[in-house]
């Protein structure tokens, strides 16, 4: 019953598609200065069908409808609620159909919120986005139905792997797709406004909403997959260049990019060309991630379950959005002339921008290289982390000193009367680091002088803010994001350089010393839950330079389904250091396997990121209130 | 004038050009230092010019009942249903490591019958099977 509603919803959705893209086109033709109030409707009324089509799957999910195949492989009656309604877009089908509902949403948001905007350039931004959302629609129902049935009824699901079991992963997927869907926003707008010649600081405007918006919630998103992996995969690790991680850190970039360049196609009406090739790229990039993701081609840590039909559907959708994109852009391109002056404020802009693409290129060269090279020679690989930190860390160092020179700057013009005051700040940033240096006698040149530009860098915007108060004009998230994100930079160095980390195998009972710590396994609980049995660690960590204790609980978690075991991390925090301490056993061995690590700063590398985030999303609150 | 302002033009263009090309060589140079073979242990067997003072991966599944730990090691045996490779490995195994399913392990080759890993990855998906292993087991059901 459930299956053939769905199916209803899905299918009254994507013909609400066909017919927005069909009223649309005559209401190109047609004059007056309105949109018809029938796209309205229609509008709202196809997002009614797939928001409920998602609540019927949302339902299938909470009263484990197995009839359906999508719920049988991915749920079971005895998992906890959260993760019963998480289990919706923990798996392709859904996270698609979550990915349709939020382009759906997102495509009605903006025909609403821009009433103010051409109605050609909205028009035709509404046609093209109604071509994505068939696009993924005519994906979703021919190769990944959720809605898919299965006979006879099953009476338990397979369960969901317990890793996914988890609130950070429950809330990762829906947030990466606001920024990802989010993209696609602007990415029909881009195209619209080539068409309509609907540019300068009005497109500016209008999408500015939407990239701020989707770059804040790709942000978060990170951050949310970032603690996630930290805490339970087992590593003690937060970033791990992984190709999945990469595909989602690809659009950021991009994203980072178009909220600066925007600014200049806002206020100086220039570098309008480049702005329309970033938004197309982001999207572009995003599916192209969702594509590495779901084709399998990846040889990633992740492997979801997948299959190479969708792969293929993926890159033909893609191709097809890339070639059409490209004629569209040659055939209206206009040319139009740039004036910079050297060292004002656009020209700054341009070279974060030039660094955002150096970072992009070097993760994608790191991140498709496997792929190209399994294709011509068949030779699998992969690429050690170690590569993007040597390609990228040098480069930090330039780019956080011009990420404090830009914001003092000026519009036009290359004044700057800060010489001496910028000087004195340098000085001050080596006389903390050598300060720093003679306690610690960390050698690493490279690392002392990121060190000293992060610190370079949140001085000085530190001053920015204090100028600001003398102008009584305040740019906070600015001020924020980069003092938030010279933190990160700052924290996360000084976490990579103090991190410990040891490996050791004791019997229950046992005790054993090394360095300054004493780490004893005291004893072993047995408890039931209600979809698992776990076995928790008593583990004391006694250091001895300092005479203080610890206590901390690892558990084993056994799942009934499917039977799986995962090594729960126990995690003490406070805002100086996090102590780590994951606890395994391999096929009933009387060793238990214990991993004790110390890391510095990690709740502050985790504000730090927020703190990156909230000044984004300051930004939004006012332009809200203008219009 | 407009002489000026093209050979303006091409300077830039060249100036880019060159730094573009100096980067490409750049990580190209990184990666190559930084690339991680995966090999399964029939490939192993079979390669004739392995480097062992080198990084590589071995990915395969975990033999049933192969599995021994001891006061700082842990020792099994990585199959991929034709061929063998001894492992040992010092450290922590990840979430859904266990007897009979699929493993990568990262670490160096002492001889072609024994690797010491310094990581073990985890895996997200406990169906998941080594490529080289399902390619096997396929052909047997065939």
């Amino acid at each position: 019953m459930l299956s053939n509603l769905g199916n209803l919803f899905i299918t009254l959705t994507l013909l609400s598609s066909f017919l927005l893209i069909y009223y649309s086109a005559v209401g190109l033709k047609k004059n007056g200065s309105l949109i018809p109030e029938k796209i309205f409707r229609i509008s709202k009324t196809q997002c009614l069908f797939t928001i409920l089509s998602f609540f019927i799957l949302l339902v299938a999910y909470i009263f484990s409808d197995f009839s359906l195949i999508n719920v049988y492989e991915n749920s079971h009656t005895t998992k906890p609620l959260l993760y019963k309604i998480s289990g919706v877009w923990g798996n392709h089908e859904g996270s698609l159909l979550l990915w349709i509902v939020i382009l759906v949403i997102f495509s009605l948001l903006f025909l609403n919120l821009n009433k103010l905007a051409d109605k050609k350039f909205r028009l035709f931004t509404l046609i093209f986005q109604n071509i994505l959302i068939s696009g993924f629609l005519i994906f979703l129902i021919t190769n990944s139905n959720p809605f898919s049935k299965l006979y006879p009824v099953p009476n338990e699901g397979m369960g969901l792997n317990p890793i996914l079991q988890d609130p950070a992963l429950a809330i990762h997927p829906p947030l990466l797709y606001l920024g990802f869907v989010g993209s696609s926003i602007y990415f029909s707008a881009a195209l619209a406004s080539l068409i309509t010649k609907y540019n300068g600081s009005n497109f500016a405007k209008t999408i500015k909403f939407w990239v701020l918006t989707s770059w804040f919630f790709q942000t978060i998103g990170i951050l949310a997959g970032s603690i996630w992996a930290y805490y339970e995969l087992g590593w003690g690790g937060y970033w791990f260049w992984d190709p999945v991680e990469n595909s989602s850190l690809m659009p950021w970039f991009l994203m980072t990019a178009l909220i600066h360049s925007i600014l200049i196609l806002e206020k100086k009406n220039d570098i309008y060309l480049w702005v329309i090739i970033l938004s197309i790229l982001t999207f572009t990039m995003s599916v192209t991630g969702t594509f590495l993701v779901r084709s399998g081609i990846l040889n990633s840590v992740h492997t979801f379950a997948n299959d190479p039909s969708r792969g293929l559907y993926i890159l033909i959708f893609l191709s097809i959005m890339i070639f059409s994109s490209l004629y569209i852009f040659y055939k209206y391109a206009p040319s139009k002339k740039s004036n910079f002056q050297f060292l004002s404020k656009e020209f700054f802009i341009l070279i974060n921008n030039w660094f955002m693409i150096f970072f992009l290129i070097v993760v994608l060269i790191g991140t498709l290289y496997p792929i190209v090279l399994e294709v011509i020679s068949e030779q699998k690989i992969s690429v050690g982390p170690p590569y993007y930190v040597i390609v990228m860390a040098p480069f930090l160092i330039p780019f956080l000193y011009f990420v404090s020179r830009g914001p003092q700057a000026q519009w036009f013009s290359a004044q700057s009367n800060n010489k001496k005051k910028n000087f004195l700040v340098l000085f001050f940033s080596v006389v903390i680091i050598l300060v720093f240096f003679y306690f610690t006698k960390v050698k690493d040149v490279l690392i002392n002088l990121i060190l000293i530009f992060s610190i370079y860098l949140i001085l000085q915007t530190i001053l920015d803010f204090f100028r600001n108060i003398k102008k009584n004009y305040f740019n906070l998230s600015r001020i924020i994001s980069h003092l938030a994100f010279g933190f990160l930079i700052f924290f996360i160095s000084i976490n990579s350089i103090f991190s410990t980390e040891y490996d050791l195998n004791l019997k229950n009972g046992e005790k054993i010393k090394l360095d300054n710590y004493e780490i004893e396994l005291k004893d072993l609980n047995i408890l039931n839950e209600k979809n698992y049995k776990k076995i928790v660690g008593n583990v004391i960590i006694r250091d001895q330079k300092k005479d203080t204790f610890e206590f901390l609980e690892p558990e084993i978690r056994v799942y009934n389904m499917p039977e799986t075991v995962t090594y729960e991390a126990s995690i003490k925090s406070n805002l100086f250091f996090d102590t780590y301490v994951t606890m395994s056993n391999l096929s009933g061995s009387e060793f238990y396997n214990l991993k004790f690590q110390r890391k510095p700063f990690m709740i502050l590398i985790w504000l730090s990121i927020i703190f990156i985030g909230v000044g984004g999303f300051l930004r939004l609150l006012p332009m809200r209130q203008k219009k | 004038m407009l002489v000026r302002a093209a050979k303006k033009r091409i300077k830039i263009l060249v100036a880019t050009l060159s730094l573009l090309i100096l980067i490409a060589i750049f990580s190209l140079v990184v990666l190559r230092d930084n690339i991680l073979y995966f090999l399964s242990p029939t490939e192993i067997k079979n390669s004739e010019n392995l480097n062992y003072s080198k990084k590589i991966r071995v990915g395969g599944m975990v033999k049933t009942g192969s599995v021994s730990i001891n006061n700082n090691e842990i020792n099994f045996i990585i199959t991929d249903l034709s061929n063998e490779i001894f492992v040992t490995f010092k450290g922590t195994v990840p979430n859904l490591f266990s007897e009979g399913k699929g493993v990568v392990a990262e670490g160096k080759l002492k001889d072609k019958k024994f690797f010491i890993a310094k990581r073990i990855l985890a895996k997200h998906d406990e169906n998941y099977m080594p490529p080289s292993a399902e390619k096997i087991l396929n052909k047997d059901v065939k």
